[in-house]
């Protein structure tokens, strides 16, 4: 069927992602989501694929493509059944890397940028502290000025990709009179002296994801380290937060999706009362809600993608694609083990994985109740 | 060396397929169309040899003008240009034939690969016919292919009943491709965005010269029967009466 956004070149990609996820991937999903871990290596696998740099230039080796390839991409990389896998991924290529493509020097962008392109180097954020997450203002990390660069000291906590970054761009106070206008991002190489990561963090669910707390005791960073101007970084998390978000819809959806296929497919072939439970229309209009509204979302998503593309302020429909897509996939997810009844209770099918996984995204890049408050200031309610 | 190699568009095999009610065709509406697999393989090996050789791959597709998305595929896997035959209407096998070798007398290659068969009706005819019609040496259901250093010969191992067969064809010759001859490679991003810009020839079948005369027609499609549910036997000794009168199997 034809779609707005999607070109005939679209669909090679996907044809493409999908048969490298059913060949590269799929067969590991076990495995992996057990030992919950993966090789490192595969980031260098996706690159070769040209998978990490889509939306960046080619003379950084990207792609230089719009939006909808990196969402082709996340739609089936999700097909793996490993969320926590995507989401180390989204966080190194369309998470962390986005404001040193937008506010990073010439230099480092030649030097970082390319190297996360090329799958040489994984990148994490780290902006949430154990006090603070969407209240950007509250971190309580410092950066002082010392000779040739900045002095680190303080704690991260929940950082995707924490156990095995290579580097992170870490937001400190440099001037801690002045709340959000005192904050800076550097981007540290985890190399650095009196860098620790703490432990790596167990979780409900997204168990193939690297999540860990992170410790700066005295970290050095020279001058040319400081991602873009002094005093501008929350700005920078701010205007980063509206890729982060539809990302985090595209990923929410495409976990949904998988679910609601898998419910599908199972409804058709278990027999209750002699006839498949996808013709007991208890079931078959609960799949039908299930598949309207994950439609629904995805739409919505897409239309805030392509406003982010075209360079719109999109504040306002991406916060309600992501307060949507999050509350709407818990529900998919919920409802689809419902379908699968005892048997979705089970480890063993990828369902109860999927509803575990979905939990995350109402809290994960803002809550749903941070969304809300966007929202309703944008509509002028306060 | 230049490599000749046939596309074409078939319906999903994983796709579930309706018959239309008057049985004439399929039901095509919300089928997803691919390329033939075995086609695929066919591409895959066409590159393989111009990456070893240097030279071309040209590929070809006859039908509607939808057939040139599936032809774009293999230009996306790396394929250097097309050969559109625009054709509206029912054809056989040797109708493909009678086109291929026009567009083979035109473009003159060393080497012309086939999928073995298409997965839609599954002839696998046209091959055999493409090679009798050209008088040119053959070698179908290749699992190995190699050229001779002086590329003149190509020697290919062909899948047969109970063991392997080794030919040595000289060049110029036609080669179908079988499942287990290669996997074929994901179209690049860099190579999908390349497929675009790569030209496609349009060419009419009355342009080529060739005539299309169908000898074989589609009268009646019908689904297979249903399975019926089987018997619970008794004993080892009712199974054995039955394999013996009923089945007739022992």
């Amino acid at each position: 069927m034809k779609q707005h956004f999607f070109t005939e070149e679209h669909d090679m990609f996907r044809k493409s992602v999908r048969d490298f996820v059913i060949k590269n991937l799929v067969p590991h999903a076990n495995e992996w989501e057990e030992a919950e871990d993966y090789p490192k290596t595969l980031f260098k696998t996706l690159a070769d694929m040209n998978f990490l740099g889509i939306r960046y230039p080619e003379k950084y080796g990207g792609m230089g493509l719009d939006i909808f390839y990196d969402i082709v991409f996340y739609e089936e990389l999700y097909r793996s059944r490993m969320p926590g896998l995507c989401l180390d991924v989204m966080v190194d290529t369309d998470m962390a890397t986005p404001v040193l493509f937008k506010h990073g020097t010439e230099e480092q962008k030649t030097k970082y940028l390319t190297k996360m392109i090329k799958g040489d180097a994984v990148f994490a954020i780290g902006y949430t502290e154990p006090n603070a997450g969407s209240d950007v203002a509250g971190i309580r990390s410092t950066a002082k000025k010392a000779d040739g660069g900045y002095v680190l000291n303080g704690s991260k906590i929940f950082i995707t990709n924490g156990t095995w970054a290579d580097y992170i761009i870490v937001a400190a106070k440099t001037d801690s009179a002045k709340g959000h206008k005192g904050i800076t991002l550097f981007l540290l190489d985890t190399k650095t002296k009196g860098f620790t990561v703490g432990r790596k963090l167990k979780k409900l669910g997204h168990h193939t994801s690297h999540t860990a707390e992170l410790f700066f005791d005295d970290c050095f960073v020279p001058e040319n380290m400081i991602v873009g101007e002094i005093n501008k970084g929350f700005y920078y998390i701010m205007e980063g937060f509206q890729t982060e978000r539809i990302m985090g819809s595209v990923g929410v959806i495409a976990l949904a999706q998988v679910a609601l296929e898998d419910a599908v497919n199972y409804a058709k072939e278990r027999m209750t009362f002699g006839k498949p439970i996808s013709q007991h229309q208890a079931i078959a209009h609960k799949l039908v809600d299930m598949a309207t509204q994950l439609e629904a979302a995805r739409q919505l998503a897409y239309h805030g993608a392509w406003l982010l593309d075209q360079g719109e302020d999109a504040t306002k429909e991406i916060s309600m694609a992501k307060l949507n897509s999050c509350e709407v996939a818990n529900k998919v997810t919920y409802d689809a083990i419902q379908v699968f009844g005892g048997y979705g209770y089970m480890e063993e099918y990828p369902v109860a994985r999927a509803y575990r996984d979905a939990r995350m995204f109402t809290i994960g890049a803002g809550t749903t109740e941070i969304m809300k408050e966007i929202i309703a200031k944008r509509m002028g309610l306060y | 060396m230049k490599i000749l190699v046939t596309v074409k568009r078939v319906s999903d095999p994983e796709a579930k397929l309706k018959i239309k009610p008057d049985g004439s065709w399929i039901q095509t509406e919300g089928v997803k169309f691919v390329v033939n697999p075995f086609d695929e393989i066919a591409v895959e090996e066409a590159l393989r040899i111009k990456e070893k050789q240097t030279g071309e791959v040209v590929v070809v597709s006859i039908g509607e003008k939808v057939v040139t998305e599936q032809m774009r595929a293999a230009l996306a896997m790396g394929a250097d240009r097309g050969i559109f035959v625009n054709y509206t209407g029912s054809y056989d096998s040797y109708d493909v034939a009678n086109i291929l070798q026009k567009v083979v007398e035109q473009e003159k290659p060393d080497i012309i690969i086939l999928g073995k068969q298409a997965v839609d009706d599954d002839m696998g005819a046209a091959g055999f016919m493409l090679a009798e019609l050209l008088g040119y040496p053959q070698a179908a259901f290749a699992s190995k292919v190699e050229i001779s250093d002086d590329k003149k010969k190509a020697k290919v191992t062909r899948e047969i009943d109970g063991g392997l067969e080794v030919k040595e064809v000289e060049l110029p010759c036609v080669i179908t491709a079988d499942l287990r001859l290669n996997t074929p490679r994901y179209a690049s991003l860099p190579n999908i965005m390349k497929a675009k810009q790569k030209p496609v020839k349009e060419v009419t079948v009355d342009a080529l010269g060739a005539a299309v005369k169908p000898r074989v027609t589609v009268k009646k499609l019908t689904e297979p029967p249903k399975r019926k549910g089987g018997v619970k036997v008794e004993s080892v000794q009712d199974l054995v009466t039955k394999l013996k009168n009923e089945a007739k199997v022992i």
